[in-house]
């Protein structure tokens, strides 16, 4: 699972849970694959991503020297901020690992580099 | 431009494996290699809907879709499927081609929850179950999904007898 996915991922779907966001990720075994950078991608997808869940799985994946706790204003100008982002969300690969929703503390297990979403008929 | 021709993107998809056992009660029915390369490239061709979009393929099985859309240039490729073997097939199949930039989820496209999901993709693709496994209606309930998570097109297949 690419950490771009994880920017996604919550457990609303859980009866009672009203935001189940961001889910605490657990890393316990990744992978690095590189791929092609681009900015524009970077750029496109910033809109679309949440800061503070973007910080939390730079401090889980140990790259939180990387990326700022807040977000900076003009995150498109700084080439090597993007550089590293595009490394955090489309390079770091999650192969295990779990997703603990933060109001319930259900978990999502991470196996073979899938997480598994699914819930029991009595927990939706 | 599309980056890839047709024939080229057919030739690729042609080394995705399929479901080992299709399931029929979750009416896995593969998508050909021939008609995944001829749609997802005319998304591309025709509409600009994949390259540097975010694509969700809602119930995703094997990755057939996925793949053409990865192939075609998309920023990052989500597939949805509820099936176990699906799923593992799927990332297999994206490691094998050493894909960038796609992912499968596995998840029951009807729980996918409202927030974070909704708006959040460019475009949808599926292929979904057909509802005529004692599932009448499903395919509808897979497009109303689509279309909450799509901010541009949804392309569905669909069955003439169950329209």
């Amino acid at each position: 699972m690419k950490l771009s996915t994880y920017n996604f991922l919550t457990s609303m779907a859980i009866k009672g849970v009203k935001v189940g966001y961001p889910l605490k990720l657990t890393i316990n075994k990744k992978d690095v694959i590189e791929s092609e950078f681009n900015p524009v991608f970077i750029e496109r997808l910033l809109p679309k991503l949440d800061w503070s869940a973007v910080y939390s799985a730079a401090q889980v994946a140990e790259l939180a020297d990387d990326i700022p706790a807040a977000q900076p204003d003009n995150v498109a100008e700084d080439e090597q901020l993007l550089q590293r982002l595009h490394h955090l969300l489309f390079e770091i690969d999650v192969l295990e690992g779990q997703l603990e929703c933060p109001e319930t503390g259900r978990v999502f297990p991470i196996t073979d580099g899938i997480p598994n979403m699914l819930l029991n008929e009595d927990e939706v | 431009m599309t980056r890839l021709k047709l024939k080229k993107l057919e030739e690729y998809l042609q080394c995705v494996d399929g479901f080992e056992k299709p399931k029929l009660l979750l009416e896995q029915y593969p998508t050909p290699p021939h008609i995944a390369a001829c749609i997802t490239h005319c998304m591309q061709e025709q509409y600009d809907d994949i390259e540097g979009k975010l694509v969700a393929d809602l119930g995703s099985g094997c990755g057939m879709l996925s793949i053409g859309a990865t192939l075609l240039g998309a920023l990052l490729t989500i597939g949805f499927e509820l099936d176990d073997a699906a799923v593992n097939t799927f990332r297999q199949n994206v490691l094998d081609m050493e894909l960038p930039n796609v992912d499968c989820i596995r998840a029951d496209v009807l729980q996918v929850p409202n927030g974070k999901w909704d708006k959040a993709f460019d475009t949808v693709v599926m292929n979904p179950p057909f509802g005529t496994k004692h599932n009448a209606g499903m395919d509808m309930r897979f497009l109303d999904v689509g279309t909450r998570l799509a901010t541009g097109a949804v392309y569905s297949l669909h069955k003439t007898s169950t329209r």
